[in-house]
Parts: C-alpha cells; sequence; structure tokens
C-alpha cells in the first residue's frame, strides 16, 4: 500500500512537470495554432545557462529568475525573427523550421556546455523543512514551484490587462488589431511566456534526471501527451492532463509494462487521445471548414 | 527526324552514364565506396518519406522507424534464421507495409502537426522500445546485432582493384535502387500520382471526385514505410551492425532534411538530398562534434525561408529558364506550386 | 475647417484583385455619412482601407495625419474605432472583458471606468450580461455590444460596417435611434456602411454611392432620397 501511495505521489510530481511543459505548448498553440517542436530543447537550453551561472558563483535563486527572465526575452526574439517570415506558410515548412530550432538548441547545447552528464542542483535539499515519508523535499518543492507559476500565469491572463489582450490576440487577432492590441507582439510575448515556462520546467526536472543536451526529449513527449490529453486549447487541461500522464506513467512503469518502456506508454497515449478523443478530456471540438 | 536524334542522345547518355556507374567503385577508396552505398540507401528512405509528404502532404517525423524496423527484421533474418542477405527484402517491404498502414488509419483522422506530433512521437519512443529487455532474445538488446557482410561470390579486378565486399554491395545496392525508383517513377507519374497530390491539395474536392481517401492516405503510408523499410534492410547488410541508438528521432530529422533539400514531390529530388545527409555531416563534423546539427538546422530553416522547393525546384526553375517554353515554365511553376499549398487536412 | 476624414485616389488590392479604384469621399466632423452599395460593391474593402487592414494606395488623411502605410494598431491609436461586421465580439471573453479591451489603448484609468457605466446605461441588457460570455449573447446584443466597445475608446471617429445586418427590424431601429442620440450628444462623427439603404439615408447627413469599387453619386442625403431615379436605379426602392 505504501509502495503504491509513493508511486501515485511520485507521479503527482512528475505530473507538475509534465503539465508546465504540456501548458507551454498550450500556450503556443492557442496563440498561434502551431505546435512548437522545438520547446524540449530550448528547455534544455535554458536550464544549461542556469547550470552555468551557478557554476560561476551565483546563488541559486538568483540564477532561477535571471534563466526565467533570459528564457522569456529568447522565445520573444525568437518568434520575432526566426518565425515571423513563416507565418503565413504552409504547415509543413512551420513543422520545418520548429524541427530546425530544435536541432538548432540541441547542437548549441551540446557544442557549449558539451555532452559530459551534469548534476544539477535543487533549491530543496534533503533533511530540509519539507521532506518528508511520502515526497522528497525536491518532489514537493518542485509541486509547489509548479503551482506558483500556473497561480502566476492564470492571475495574469486574467486580471492584467496584458493578458486579456494576449488572450483577445489568441482568439480573435482581426478584431485585436481593431482595439489597438499590437498582435505580432501577443505572439512573440506567448512564445515568451512559453520559453520561460519551458526553463522553470527544466530546472526542475534536471536535478532528477541529470543534465544533459537529450535532458527533455523523452519529457517533451509527455508534455505532448498531456496537452493532448487535456484537449490542445485548454490550458486548465494540460494542468490536469500532466497530474494524469504522470500517474499513469509511474503506476504502468511500476505494475504493468516496466520501467524501460515508459517512453511507449506516452506514445500510445498520444496515438491513443488522437485517434479515439481528439479533443481531448476537455477540449472543444475542432471543426475543419471546406 | 528530331525525335530521332533526341532519343539517340537520350540513349547514349545512358550509356554514358551506366558505364560511369559500374566504374566508379574502382576509382576510389573502399571507404568511399560505403559512402556511395549509404547515399543509395539514403535515397530510397528519402524517396520514401517524399512518396508520404511531398506528394502526399502527410508529414512525417517519425520515418526512422520504418527504416529501423526494415533494418531489425533483416538483421535478425539474417543472424537467426540465416536467411541470405538479398532474401530479406521482401520481408522487410511487407512487414513494414503492414506497420505503415496501420499507421495510416489513425493518421487519417489528423492533420498538420498533429501527424507530425504523432510520428514525432513513434521516432523517440522507437529506441526505447528496442532496448526492451523482454524481446531482448531477438534484438540484442542495447548491444544490438552483429552481422556479416557478405563477400563477393566471384573473384574480379578492375584497375588494379578488387571486388571487395563494399564494391560487391555497390552493385547490388545500386540495382535494388534502380528498381525502387523505377517503381516510384510508374507509380507517381500516373494516375496513382495525380490521386495523391489531388488528395495533398484539395482533399475534400478529391473526396467528392471519387477519390477514396481512406484507402489511399494509408496505401501511401504503407508504401512509403515499405520503402524506407527496404532501405533500413539495406542498411543492416551495408554497415554489417543495427543498433538501438542507431535509429534515434535525429534519424527521422535526417530524412526530413533530405527530402526537404532534394525538393518536395522529387524523385530525382532524393538523390540530391541523400547526397547532402550523407557528406555534409563528415563536412561539418570536422569542426565540431555538435556542428553537423547546428548547420543542419540553420540550412532548414535558411531553406524554408529562400529555397522552399528544394534542389528539384531550383533546378526547374533554371531549366525553364533556359528552355524558355511555357511547357518547360508550368512544370517549374506546378512544384513551385506544389509546396505553397497549404499542406496536410485539416487546421485553420 | 478642413475635413475629419479626407480620402483622395484610393486604391485597394486583396492580392492581385483590385477591389477599389480610386474613390474621393470626406467626412466632417460632427457628421455621420454613410456608404451605400449593393453586395460586393466594396463598401467593407472601404471602411477596412480607412483602418489599414488591406493594401491600399493613395492619399487618407484622417485629421490632417496621412494614415496610408501605417499599422490598424497605429489608426485605432489616432482615435479611429471601428464596429466590424459581423460584429467581431470576442466570444469567448466576457461582456465586460470585450468592453475593457475596448478601452485597451487608454490610460486615463477612472475615465474609462466612467465610459463604461455609460455603455451600461445605454444598453442596460449588457449590464444585466455583464459577466456572461459574449458568445451566448443575440444578435441584437452583440451588435450593442460591439457598438460600446468600440465607444469605449472614446473615438473622434466610428467606423460602423453594416450594424443592420442579420437584425431584426425592431431591434435595428433601436440600434439607430442610438446612433443618431451619440451622434448629437456626444459629436462622434461617423462613418457608416449600409446596404440598407433607407435607414442609413434617415441617419446620415451625406451619402456616397458605390458600384464595383467606383463612387458612382454623392450628396447630402435628403437630396438622394428624395431623387426618384437614383432611388429606383441604385437603391431599388
Amino acid at each position: 500500500m505504501e509502495a503504491l501511495l509513493h508511486q501515485i505521489f511520485a507521479g503527482i510530481a512528475n505530473g507538475g512537470i509534465y503539465a508546465s511543459v504540456g501548458l507551454a505548448l498550450v500556450m503556443i498553440h492557442q496563440a498561434t495554432h502551431h505546435i512548437n517542436f522545438a520547446q524540449g530543447e530550448m528547455a534544455t537550453f535554458s536550464t544549461f545557462i542556469a547550470w552555468w551561472l551557478i557554476q560561476n558563483g551565483w546563488p541559486y535563486w538568483g540564477a532561477f529568475f535571471f534563466t526565467v527572465a533570459i528564457s522569456f526575452a529568447l522565445g520573444l526574439l525568437i518568434q520575432r525573427t526566426v518565425l515571423k517570415p513563416v507565418e503565413k506558410a504552409p504547415v509543413l515548412t512551420n513543422v520545418i523550421v520548429f524541427v530546425g530550432l530544435l536541432v538548432i538548441f540541441n547542437a548549441l547545447a551540446g557544442w557549449i556546455f558539451d555532452h559530459t552528464i551534469k548534476s544539477f542542483p535543487t533549491p530543496f535539499p534533503k533533511g530540509s523543512l519539507i521532506d518528508t515519508q511520502f515526497f522528497s523535499s525536491h518532489e514537493i518543492g518542485s509541486i509547489l514551484v509548479m503551482l506558483c507559476v500556473l497561480g502566476a500565469l492564470y492571475a495574469f491572463f486574467r486580471f492584467t490587462p496584458l493578458g486579456l489582450a494576449m488572450r483577445a490576440a489568441a482568439q480573435n487577432p482581426e478584431s485585436a488589431r481593431l482595439v489597438g492590441v499590437r498582435v505580432s507582439w501577443m505572439l512573440g510575448m506567448g512564445w515568451g511566456l512559453a520559453a520561460a515556462i519551458g526553463a522553470v520546467a527544466g530546472m526542475m526536472i534536471a536535478p532528477i534526471v541529470f543534465l544533459d543536451p537529450n535532458m527533455m526529449g523523452g519529457i517533451l513527449l509527455y508534455g505532448f501527451a498531456a496537452a493532448l490529453l487535456g484537449g490542445i486549447d485548454n490550458p486548465w487541461g494540460a494542468v490536469i492532463g500532466g497530474f494524469i500522464v504522470g500517474i499513469l506513467e509511474n503506476l504502468l512503469g511500476a505494475y504493468v509494462i516496466g520501467t524501460e518502456l515508459k517512453l511507449t506508454v506516452a506514445l500510445i497515449l498520444i496515438v491513443g487521445t488522437l485517434t479515439l478523443k481528439p479533443d481531448g478530456l476537455f477540449g472543444k471540438a475542432v471543426v475543419t471548414r471546406v | 527526324m528530331n525525335e530521332n536524334t533526341n532519343n539517340k542522345w537520350v540513349w547514349i547518355g545512358a550509356a554514358v552514364l551506366l558505364v560511369a556507374l559500374c566504374v566508379l567503385p574502382f576509382l576510389v577508396k573502399n571507404f568511399r565506396v560505403f559512402q556511395f552505398n549509404m547515399v543509395m540507401i539514403y535515397a530510397i528512405a528519402v524517396l520514401g518519406l517524399n512518396i508520404l509528404t511531398g506528394f502526399n502532404g502527410q508529414i512525417s517525423l517519425g520515418h526512422g522507424a520504418f527504416y529501423a524496423i526494415g533494418a531489425y527484421v533483416a538483421a535478425i533474418l539474417m543472424d537467426k534464421a540465416g536467411v541470405p542477405y538479398w532474401a530479406t527484402l521482401p520481408f522487410s517491404a511487407v512487414i513494414c507495409f503492414v506497420v505503415g498502414y496501420l499507421m495510416g488509419f489513425p493518421a487519417l483522422r489528423l492533420g498538420g502537426h498533429y501527424l507530425a506530433l504523432a510520428t514525432f512521437a513513434l521516432a523517440l519512443a522507437i529506441p526505447q522500445m528496442l532496448k526492451y529487455k523482454g524481446i531482448e532474445e531477438w534484438t540484442g538488446g542495447v548491444q544490438g546485432i552483429v552481422l556479416n557482410k557478405p563477400e563477393a561470390p566471384f573473384e574480379l579486378s578492375v584497375l588494379g582493384q578488387p571486388l571487395s565486399a563494399d564494391r560487391w554491395l555497390y552493385f547490388y545496392i545500386l540495382l535494388v535502387t534502380a528498381i525502387m525508383f523505377l517503381i516510384a517513377w510508374r507509380l507517381l507519374r500516373g494516375r496513382v500520382g495525380r490521386a495523391l497530390v489531388a488528395i495533398r491539395d484539395h482533399p475534400i474536392a478529391a473526396s467528392a471526385m471519387g477519390v477514396n481517401l481512406p484507402v489511399y492516405k494509408s496505401l501511401t503510408f504503407g508504401v512509403s514505410a515499405a520503402f524506407t523499410g527496404v532501405a533500413g534492410a539495406l542498411s543492416a547488410t551495408a554497415v554489417a551492425f543495427v543498433s538501438p541508438d542507431s535509429f534515434t528521432s535525429f534519424l527521422s530529422i535526417t530524412f526530413l532534411v533530405g527530402v526537404v533539400v532534394g525538393g518536395l514531390a522529387s524523385i530525382p529530388g532524393a538523390i540530391a538530398g541523400a547526397i547532402f545527409i550523407q557528406f555534409v555531416p563528415n563536412i561539418a563534423d570536422e569542426i565540431s562534434k555538435s556542428a553537423p546539427w547546428a548547420i543542419y538546422g540553420i540550412f532548414l530553416i535558411l531553406l524554408m525561408y529562400l529555397m522552399p522547393t528544394g534542389v528539384a525546384g531550383l533546378i526547374s526553375k533554371i531549366y525553364s529558364r533556359l528552355r524558355g517554353g511555357p511547357a518547360a515554365a508550368s512544370a517549374g511553376r506546378s512544384v513551385a506550386s506544389a509546396v505553397s499549398q497549404p499542406v496536410g487536412g485539416s487546421q485553420s | 475647417m478642413p475635413e475629419l476624414l479626407e480620402v483622395k485616389g484610393l486604391k485597394a488590392s486583396y492580392g492581385p484583385t483590385q477591389v477599389l479604384f480610386d474613390i474621393d469621399f470626406t467626412l466632417s466632423q460632427g457628421q455621420i455619412t454613410t456608404i451605400l452599395g449593393a453586395n460586393g460593391a466594396g463598401k467593407t474593402t472601404t471602411l477596412r482601407a480607412v483602418c489599414q487592414a488591406v493594401k491600399t494606395s493613395g492619399s487618407v488623411l484622417f485629421d490632417g495625419q496621412q494614415v496610408v502605410g501605417k499599422s490598424t494598431e497605429s489608426v485605432v491609436r489616432m482615435g479611429v474605432a471601428q464596429v466590424p461586421d459581423g460584429r467581431g465580439t470576442f466570444t469567448a471573453l466576457s461582456v465586460e472583458e470585450n468592453l475593457r479591451l475596448g478601452a485597451y489603448v487608454r490610460k486615463d484609468k477612472a475615465e474609462v471606468a466612467i465610459d463604461m457605466e455609460k455603455a451600461y446605461a445605454r444598453f442596460p441588457r449588457l449590464k444585466e450580461r455583464r459577466n456572461q460570455q459574449a458568445g451566448t449573447l443575440s444578435g441584437g446584443e452583440q451588435q450593442m455590444l460591439a457598438i460600446s466597445r468600440a465607444l469605449m475608446l472614446r473615438p473622434r471617429m466610428l467606423l460602423l460596417d453594416e450594424p443592420s445586418f442579420g437584425l431584426a427590424p425592431l431591434i435595428v431601429a433601436e440600434i439607430f435611434r442610438i446612433l443618431r442620440r451619440i451622434n448629437e450628444e456626444e459629436k462622434v462623427s461617423m462613418l457608416l456602411v449600409e446596404q440598407n439603404a433607407n435607414l442609413a439615408l434617415g441617419l446620415a447627413h451625406h451619402a456616397y454611392l458605390l458600384e464595383t469599387g467606383r463612387i458612382v453619386i454623392s450628396g447630402p442625403s435628403e437630396t438622394i432620397k428624395n431623387d426618384e431615379t437614383v432611388r429606383k436605379v441604385y437603391l431599388g426602392y
């Protein structure tokens, strides 16, 4: 029984991270109707930046927030420069550009920071105040961090004029222009936010799986599964989807399939969701106009 | 009179090309021959992906999976069942066709990014699946399977160079490549090819005109997978080794690069694409271990900005400029317009 | 006194298709001018051209400033608000959020709050539904919302694209009454594009008739209303 509980709790802890990656994907999809295949690599790259800062003597939280800020700027910059020229191009063109970004970030990470596996510190070390029997302190800590991020995002979108403008720009860009919203910049900010969220997710997962250029490959898959499960246009869905994926992954891995086929679980979840319930559990129907 | 002269030149050109291709492996070192073999193998793989993505507009980021399946099927047959290398091809082709056809069904409901996403998921999951301990007895687990390169069945020496294993394989692969390209050419030139392009560009109109969409799309997936599977089977022989880490998601990305560089919906473009993906990493490797991928990434993005129709499209444009005729120009235009049409089923 | 809006030699195209061919018209401060025409005449394109939402060439002077070449967002910031055809409501957002967006570019929070109360006073039905999702409102209510949203900008010029479209006559009459009140009380200048010539001529001071991208008739609406030939040939009644 205890083992089962621990698996569930571990699943919730991981689920928080999948939820964040899923959330980042949903945000970009809502704003641009594209799926950012480079999300994982960008997050890994951000985590490397944080690692480098910490190696050079920065305090953890200083490095953390600086990395988040830089990631935001980087995401914004990429949308404004690399993606703007192909904004109206066909789907395949965009997919290839995203894949190109994926590959560049992965290569840059390896080139600048090399391929040796590195350990990444956690601000919630063992034996600290919040260490408990069921959760390690890092697991609780990362869930808390994720909840803060999600709460901040919710507040931003719900209560600030800028958040409102971003929602408007994503839903109805033409009308948004008519009230003076600079829609292109809103797209850029969406990317910036997604990059920032990815950075946080990366910094939370790195202490567990260790940092190397290929760290986020599998996690991206879980993020996809989370986003799809929750309905690709539903931010809350992505969050709930993330927790579901996390718990399923751990339970299936511990009791059914064994830990080696976890990615296959994600694959089946993705293909299954897309085939059986493409709107996800909470999404709205995607209607194709003739 | 003119047509006969033209035909004569085409035949002479073809003969010259054939002789050149046959002499080539004896002019260069063994390792270079091996690289040529890989170019031909990649050409078949890229052609396979092009059938699906270029002609039919279904985006696959997971064709490395079919390559892997083809390779492992061939390797297991050779290693465990003693099947001769040339007999493994039909098995790989059929198995990959079936897998591809089955994958075609969920793909029917997916357009654009969702299909790319699902196939990308497949590509990411494949190495782990190949390492699975449950099937380790067959697949060799993490270490994979080591094979023997087949030696030439007879002794031969041309221009002082012996007919080594690699050179023998060169001719074998050349023959297979020629056959595969011929099959693709026959398939795509006629009604089938037109139906595929119609499905890509105007799926609803095509359906309304009686093209059976689900059947065509699934069949295309199957055929495309079969082609890439055959390439995988060839690679098992040519490389004499299969392991899970040879078939990461980056392989799928590599094939997509090949399609894009060569040109969407272009059969000869597959060769240009294959040459690119085989040789550019070697050159870039001298700069840095990670550099090939950075080069790929930048190149991909620049290609999308500047030359969305790839090498084939560029040549087509140049050709039409030189020829100056409306037929040539419209051929170039049809490729260009093929790229600029929205690809994949849905999504506004 | 210079006109509020002075358009000269305006051409507009969608890609290779030209839709407006050298049109001239003006809107005077405090007035309502209407552009009439059948379907496909280019009325909506004209409004989009003023907002720079379509490729244009020629001269569009708003309050003496050249607008051609600016972005839509900049034109809005100059004080031009549009009620688009089809209402353009943010259907997934609440009524109140729609109104807040109308005032997005304004910095004077206190005044914005006053304007919001004014909008609710003018259209009590919106106040009842302030937290409801805008997409659940009826057609007439959405039109009221669209107009209110545009007015939240405190615009110098209001562009209206077929406000009568798809609405019951009673609702349309009410809306047009309110538009007249807004023009008279708050001195908002309006450029109105309409298919329903009768209604438009009843509201506007000045009228232009657009036929396949060209202005064929212009004059005070009284004159046009009373000209039988024009009515029969061009306006169909």
